[in-house]
């Protein structure tokens, strides 16, 4: 009896050759289902509009199959946009699964990191402070390519500060939410001094929005974006056995240390794609593991759904927020008033079945 | 040699308690200096003789002692009682979360208490045009509990029971939603903006005693509250079911434990503002100073969090005179090199 339990608890392995896996057929499915809705509503996302598109046209001209007028509005006007949050979407959910696993903590995100905190304060800075260096750098390289430098900055200093023979993920965090909050206390400050009317061109800023995307800043975006997940999957399988620990991962045959440098780094720089694309979207990468991890039921966050989940989001929110608001927000804050509650519901929802 | 075993142990325990009691002893005695420094420092700087004038005024036809004693009493004596206080409640609440969620990257905000808050403050900005730090005081409070208990409502709903896991995500889901929706409001209301923007910096000047003694009580409640739970939460510590066959009423001491850290945030921030770091520093420095026992731990976070937070008011009259920085903004830049240098050489423990 009791030896029943505890065989239907655990997943069963499979193994081929050299390589093994846990098989979780409901984690598999829900992948699945995960990816043809975030392509429906990729799909969606590009038809809805002034100039209304069918669902099957839009897959048809997707596929090369379209009309000429289609083609323009979808190809040349749309698709910058949609393409930008599944990138940034896909970006921050794999970012934040990759912080909270190494972490092992499911209130770190990349946010903690730094990217977001410096960001957000050289860009501040760009639009608060006017005249002398400021302007000549805001006008010459643009504000979102000085703030991805921010932060990207932000980011690497956080992480080489947090180098110590090797990178702990809880040392990690703790640095880099002192940085965040170094950064952020810059931001109030520039705030609370500057000119009312920049401070809402910061406010903004600060909140992260996907209008006007040109297809040359998709571009980079998308191709740093996948040589960052190539990356990641070629090292991601040696992750699951640091949920247990540095010392059970080391007698698995992991070199912790080296994965773990490998993947946060790749953490920092996804999340610094995301900025790129879009701004410092907040909340997603926090949001979008947790849920996937919920839905998949998964005891840990899962790498793929997490930037599905991600994708399905922002995209969402970006369709919600040019379609059925009555005033124009950015996607930023649609996201997180849609993840935020449906975090808790899924919480709500799995104590109540306990 | 039976002797020497026995004593040994204690002597042990005698000297991390002498250490313990001289580690809160010295953090009075700084805090009482920082407080004497708090009343002669500012934009206009104070000798002792006219600080004690200003204090306990002999009545004198003098216009320039007059003005000594307006100064020291409407706006250094405040200041410092608000930075005192908050100070004592922001250390303890972190001190408090960390234990209660058993998470060391929580923060004073978790349970939503800031984002609250700010919601409120510009909500009632935008709904009815308030522009008065004094009148919207009480809405940011009322915020700040009413997110405390959806949060924790939330989390208690069925059979989670305000488990550590569920706590934590709970509040940052709530957070997230009410952070959205202030930004939304904030993006929509110029006047909400303009004062959004004092408001996240955090500042323990500006609000007289008609604020301060009613979140003096709340905090004082809050502290009582948080006393009583200190045993109790050492034996969460060891986990649910250690606890439970310690016997240990788990949904009391939890409920306890987040009101009494509602009670604190929420009084602070609606008076000062977000200072969320404050609390995640000030905790783990203490779990340094005295080790895990919340006994010895709380109360010393709650001293050093009103050393640090008196010190960096002080340190933000001076730096930029006749302005001012705001005390959050010194806390963070400050505290936070220092805190990540502490972190970087390895002193903490996770919780």
């Amino acid at each position: 009896m009791n030896e029943t339990a505890v065989k239907r608890s655990v997943a069963p392995g499979v193994r081929l050759g050299r390589a093994s896996f846990v098989w979780r057929p409901w984690m598999v499915l829900v992948t699945l289902l995960l990816a043809v809705a975030a392509f429906l509503m990729f799909c969606l996302s590009i038809g809805v509009g002034d100039f209304p598109i069918g669902l099957s046209q839009v897959i048809a001209t997707l596929f090369g199959q379209g009309e000429r007028v289609d083609e323009f509005v979808i190809m040349d006007l749309r698709m910058p946009r949609a393409l930008a949050g599944l990138v940034v979407g896909v970006a921050l959910g794999l970012s934040g699964a990759i912080t909270q696993s190494i972490a092992r903590n499911p209130l770190a995100s990349p946010d903690v990191l730094g990217i977001t905190g410096g960001a957000s304060a050289v860009a501040v800075f760009l639009v608060t402070v006017s005249g002398g260096a400021a302007t000549v750098i805001a006008d010459s390289v643009g504000l979102s390519a000085a703030a991805l430098v921010g932060g990207l900055g932000t980011g690497l200093t956080v992480y080489f500060l947090a180098w110590r023979r090797g990178i702990d993920g809880l040392r990690l965090i703790l640095i880099g939410i002192s940085v965040s909050a170094v950064m952020e206390a810059i931001t109030a400050w520039l705030l609370v001094t500057a000119d009312i009317r920049d401070v809402a061109r910061a406010q903004a800023w600060l909140v992260g929005s996907l209008d006007n995307r040109s297809w040359g800043e998709v571009w980079v975006a998308l191709w740093c974006a996948l040589a960052l997940v190539a990356v990641v999957s070629c090292v991601a399988f040696q992750l699951r056995p640091l949920h247990f620990g540095d010392e059970v991962a080391a007698g698995l045959g992991v070199r912790y240390s080296m994965v773990r440098a490998v993947l946060l780094l790749c953490a920092v720089l996804l999340a610094g794609v995301a900025v790129s694309a879009a701004g410092p979207v907040p909340f997603v990468a926090l949001v979008a593991p947790q849920v996937a991890m919920r839905l998949s039921r998964c005891p840990t966050p899962p790498l793929v759904a997490s930037g599905l989940v991600g994708a399905l989001l922002l995209i969402g929110a970006d369709l919600v927020a040019r379609t059925a608001l009555p005033v124009s927000l950015p996607v930023g804050v649609v996201t997180a008033a849609i993840g935020g509650p449906f975090l808790v519901y899924l919480l709500v929802r799995a104590n109540l079945k306990k | 040699m039976s002797t020497t075993l026995e004593k040994r142990p204690t002597s042990v325990a005698t000297q991390a308690r002498r250490r313990r009691v001289m580690g809160l002893g010295t953090l009075a005695v700084v805090l009482l200096v920082a407080a004497a420094v708090s009343l002669a420092v500012g934009a206009r700087a104070l000798s002792p003789a006219e600080v004690w004038h200003g204090l306990f005024p002999t009545p004198s036809s003098d216009q320039r002692l007059t003005e000594i004693t307006l100064i020291v009493q409407t706006v250094r004596v405040p200041r410092t009682v608000l930075a005192l206080v908050a100070g004592v409640a922001l250390g303890v609440s972190g001190a408090l979360i960390q234990g209660f969620t058993r998470n060391p990257i929580a923060d004073t905000g978790l349970l939503g208490v800031n984002s609250g808050a700010s919601f409120a403050v510009v909500s009632v900005i935008t709904l009815f045009g308030l522009s008065n730090p004094y009148q919207y005081v009480w809405f940011a409070f009322l915020g700040a509990a009413a997110a405390g208990a959806v949060v924790f409502g939330l989390a208690s709903i069925g059979r989670g029971a305000g488990s550590p896991l569920t706590l934590a995500l709970a509040g940052q889901g709530v957070a997230v939603f009410l952070a959205a929706m202030t930004t939304a409001v904030a993006l929509s209301n110029q006047a909400s903006l303009n004062a959004l923007r004092f408001w996240n910096a955090g500042t323990v000047a500006g609000v007289g005693f008609d604020v301060i003694w009613p979140v003096t009580a709340f905090v004082a409640a809050g502290l009582l509250l948080a006393l009583t739970t200190l045993p109790a939460l050492n034996l969460l510590n060891l986990g649910d079911d250690v606890a439970r066959a310690l016997g240990v009423n788990l949904a009391l001491s939890r409920t306890v434990g987040i009101v009494s850290v509602t009670l604190l945030a929420g009084a602070t921030t609606a008076a000062c503002g977000p200072i969320a770091f404050l609390g995640l520093m000030v905790a783990h420095i203490a779990r340094y100073l005295t080790g895990p026992d919340y006994r010895w731990l709380v109360p010393c976070a709650g001293l050093l969090g009103a050393a640090i937070l008196l010190t960096c008011d002080i340190v933000g009259r001076v730096v930029t005179r006749p302005g001012e920085l705001q005390a959050g903004v010194v806390v963070a830049l400050v505290g936070a090199p220092f805190f990540a240098a502490l972190v970087w050489r390895g002193k903490f423990k996770t919780v």
